[in-house]
């Protein structure tokens, strides 16, 4: 193996700091005790205290909270019968809608749901940006539970119809348990994508709903607040601890590269 | 025969679900938008009836015609495939080094070292716009030592905030980690018996970058350069927050016209060409990415 050289190593270090340097900051002023993100003043958990009293803020990580697990709970169920289905049968028309919404710019999906909802009668709130979330998140878990079935010896599913069980027996007793740990990996994985979302949401939500990352688009378009930063090193946590769980189960969301470039 | 029908029902029964879902949530609408574009705004927002009240099917292309007419939205939609392309090139020169030293360390290193690019990507793109807004704020440390220089130098003081050089480093910043996968998969797959081949015939070490790995690397470069072209082409997120007035970009253009002057049809020709655009040079680089892919073939051969 040839060994990279000192300068590759200090350039992709310095490429790592670049990736760091910026969400540190925002975790390290959460804690300052300063209304100005400029200098560090002193240690304090006040803007986690006030970010509690928040009602707003408290309403909008409810909202979250419910679209995130409606969507992982559909999502991971649909989006497990496309990988299926894309896995055995080669669907032409589902494999390219399973895999358009991640290809094409979001902004797309986001007007023409807005243009489909409103042009329905379909009142936005929580009950629209969950249905444009399941949308977008299938595809994902989709990928995940596909390539949990390429690693998977197909001829004990076969064995198992030799015996005699019926295609669904087949499914709940070998293959559902085979692959399930792609399958969790793929709801911790819609979840994340849900509670994240931006630019969908944006769109699909309406006036009067909001969810976390529409209220730390509002609040930092007015001023920046370290309120801003507590809630979002929260999120960070949580987002954190989502993605290490799903990367133990299924190590393969970790190279989602593999689909793009082979 | 029994099982054959069995199976065939077990089929649809696993694809028709998320077959129709799909079907209802993102081609129906997307079809909607499409026909949205030849119709005319409705004067409250949303649409004129699909059939006029003389009973005639209204469609028409001036919403069309209204883009390729005004020279602003041509100006506008250019810089966003030039700052879109420009932030492509800076995410390669610096996701390369990141690349070649992951697939170049240990194997038990890489793994986490592939996980410390991927994480950031993973938390909330909003926080990771906000971060900026602090490190190029006017009273953050590195906008101070800036317009110090610049005072050495007897120049004004500048805002580093709500500036295209804002607008630029997030968008480098953002879409980074979609350049340094596919590049990675790729690099990780080159036989390292071809450069201790260049390096007996002689070759130094830029001589072995540039006549073997890079050549070789060319479908993963592709690859990533249309993993970060199709997004940075459609955001507005970032130019609405740490951009000027001035550095508005075809997604804000959209944005604008189906929240402000509520103009759907004109805001999904704006939306249709800005998918048209990203797809198309995407395609072409993938194209040409199967072209170099096939002379990397044949180096390898050679």
């Amino acid at each position: 193996m040839r060994k990279p050289s000192k300068w590759l190593w200090a350039a992709a270090l310095s490429g790592y700091a670049f990736l760091y340097l910026p969400l540190a900051i925002v975790i390290v002023y959460s804690f300052n005790d300063s209304r100005l993100n400029a200098e560090w003043v002193g240690f304090t958990f006040d803007w986690y205290k006030k970010l509690f009293e928040n009602d707003e803020m408290l309403a909008a990580a409810g909202n979250s909270l419910i679209i995130a697990v409606m969507t992982s709970v559909v999502s991971t169920v649909l989006g497990t019968m496309a990988g299926l289905a894309l896995h055995r049968q080669r669907l032409r028309v589902l494999s390219v809608l399973v895999l358009t919404p991640i290809a094409i710019p979001e902004i797309l999906m986001g007007v023409s749901l807005l243009i489909f909802f409103v042009l329905l009668n379909f009142t936005l709130g929580l009950v629209s940006v969950t249905l444009a979330h399941i949308a977008f998140c299938i595809g994902f878990v989709a990928i995940v539970v596909r390539s949990r079935l390429a690693g998977m010896d197909e001829s004990l599913t076969e064995a198992a119809r030799d015996c005699g069980a019926t295609p669904a027996q087949a499914f709940r007793h070998v293959t559902l348990p085979l692959i399930m740990p792609g399958v969790f990996a793929g709801a911790l994985m819609a979840f994340t994508l849900s509670i994240d979302d931006f630019v969908i949401t944006f769109f699909t939500a309406g006036a009067s709903t909001s969810t976390l990352p529409l209220q730390i688009y509002s609040m930092i378009k007015i001023a920046v607040t370290p309120e801003v930063n507590a809630v979002s090193t929260l999120l960070m946590l949580l987002t954190l601890a989502m993605i290490v769980a799903a990367s133990r189960l299924s190590p393969e969301i970790l190279e989602p590269s593999k689909e793009t470039s082979s | 025969m029994a099982q054959q029908a069995g199976d065939r029902k077990s089929r649809w029964l696993v694809s028709g679900p998320p077959l129709l879902y799909l079907i209802f949530f993102f081609a129906l609408p997307t079809l909607i938008m499409v026909l949205a574009s030849f119709r005319s705004p409705g004067e409250f927002g949303g649409l004129t009836p699909l059939v006029g009240e003389d009973g005639v099917l209204d469609l028409n292309l001036e919403s069309y015609a209204r883009f390729f007419a005004e020279s602003v939205y041509a100006e506008i939609f250019l810089k966003s495939v030039v700052i879109a392309l420009v932030t492509t090139l800076i995410c390669l020169l610096l996701a390369y080094p990141l690349a070649l030293v992951i697939a170049r360390s240990a194997k038990r290193r890489r793994d986490l070292l592939l996980l410390l690019v991927i994480l950031p990507f993973w938390s909330n793109f909003l926080i990771r716009v906000y971060a900026w807004m602090i490190i190029l704020g006017p009273q953050a440390a590195l906008a101070r030592g800036v317009n110090w220089l610049l005072a050495l130098a007897g120049a004004e003081p500048v805002s580093l905030l709500f500036s295209p050089f804002a607008v630029l480093v997030c968008l480098v910043y953002v879409h980074l980690p979609f350049m340094v996968l596919p590049l990675y998969a790729n690099l990780e797959k080159h036989d390292q018996a071809l450069l201790d081949a260049a390096q007996d015939l002689g070759a130094n070490g830029w001589q072995r970058f540039w006549r073997v790995t890079f050549p070789l690397s060319l479908p993963g470069v592709y690859a990533g350069a249309a993993l970060v072209f199709i997004p940075a082409l459609g955001i507005f997120a970032i130019p609405d927050i740490l951009g000027g007035p001035n550095d508005s970009l075809i997604g804000n253009l959209i944005k604008q016209q189906f929240l402000e002057t509520r103009d759907w049809p004109f805001g999904s020709v704006l939306s249709i060409v800005l998918t048209v655009a990203a797809l198309g040079l995407a395609g072409l680089a993938a194209w040409v990415g199967r072209a170099g892919g096939g002379s990397g073939e044949a180096a390898r051969r050679a």
